[in-house]
């Protein structure tokens, strides 16, 4: 009875430190984020982890392989974050330029709320489709630490280039262009 | 009986005008102290960060409008995610974090007991009372009759 209990006991601990290392194991081969800056930095173009998100600009969702076969700009921001108020109009200037080439920007509002990132939308003139990820689940993915963050993606959906932080300066603002057109010739 | 009848009416009187009342407006500290800054990750109460003075202004609009405690959470949840709680629901997925340790303690609390109750009973078979020396038997009873004689 008490080799019975013994070996039931060890067994119980060593299952539960089995379970920690299955789980350990888990998290980190599903961790898909945080170094999409990074790699893009490095030349390499990863695919952008895909979202379906309410759309805060009109009803229903988007889904951001829904518009493979055009390049996009994905902005993430807030309506309380200092910088996305000032790289905001700049943005809607991109969008505007290039929409008939088959650009789309899309504006990913996280960690907000809905009514501030409305007014934010009708205050700064933004007219790029907006979409609402309250819970910011999509940031993991992305590897975003900080807000504002733009991405650059292909028509295939891939990585071209990472700005952390805003796009204000005169050389983050042609570097952005450069990538938008990088990306509508892919 | 009269007594009992006045000292439950008081009782009840009391209750009523508890500062815990279900009918009295939520406390603003209170649930900047249960809510947690979805970007610093701290509670409300410990954070300026924008954000977190965006969701202290929307408690003190939410507690003016009238609405209670729960009303305001799971407005926030709403908008923020269950994130914002600093403490996890009391249903679905978030009952388990409570459940958990209970269960888990339970099973500890079984498992110790199981090994004291084997332990202590291969003692007792490892480790007979010893056998008195006949010689000294014989000088406890001769000292025990000297003694009661």
């Amino acid at each position: 009875m008490a080799r019975r209990a013994k070996l039931v006991a060890q067994g119980v601990a060593i299952g539960l430190v089995a379970l920690l290392f299955v789980l350990l194991a888990w998290s980190l081969a599903t961790d898909e984020g945080g170094d999409l800056a990074a790699a893009s930095a490095r030349g390499e173009r990863p695919l952008a982890p895909d979202f379906t998100l309410e759309r805060l600009d009109e009803e229903g969702e988007l889904t951001l392989s829904s518009l493979r076969g055009r390049s996009v700009v994905l902005n993430v921001w807030a309506s309380w974050c200092l910088p996305c108020k000032e790289e905001a109009p700049f943005l809607e200037q991109v969008w505007r330029e290039s929409k008939d080439d088959g650009l789309v920007v899309v504006g990913l509002d996280a960690k907000d709320f809905r009514r501030d990132a409305r007014r934010f939308v009708e205050r700064y003139g933004l007219t790029f489709p907006i979409v609402f990820d309250g819970p910011g689940d999509t940031l993991g993915g992305y590897g975003v630490t900080g807000f504002p963050e733009t991405f650059v993606l292909d028509r295939q959906g891939r990585v071209l280039e990472t700005f952390v932080g805003a796009v204000n300066s005169d050389e983050d603002r042609a570097r952005l262009r450069a990538a938008v057109r990088r990306a509508l010739e892919t | 009986m009269t007594r009992l009848a006045a000292g439950i009416g008081l009782l009840c009187s009391l209750v009523a005008a508890s500062p815990t009342s279900a009918a009295d407006p939520p406390n603003a500290a209170d649930l900047e102290a249960e809510l947690v800054c979805p970007v610093c990750e701290t509670t409300l109460d410990q954070s300026n960060a924008p954000v977190a003075e965006r969701m202290k202004l929307f408690i003190r609009e939410r507690i003016a409008a009238g609405d209670s405690e729960q009303e305001i959470k799971d407005a926030l949840v709403s908008e923020l995610g269950p994130g914002v709680l600093a403490t996890p629901e009391k249903s679905g997925f978030g009952l388990l974090a409570w459940l958990l340790p209970v269960v888990l303690l339970g099973v500890g609390a079984v498992v110790v007991a199981l090994l004291l109750r084997t332990w202590s009973r291969r003692r007792a078979v490892a480790s007979p009372e010893p056998e008195l020396d006949p010689e000294l038997e014989r000088r406890v009873d001769e000292e025990l009759a000297r003694f009661e004689g």
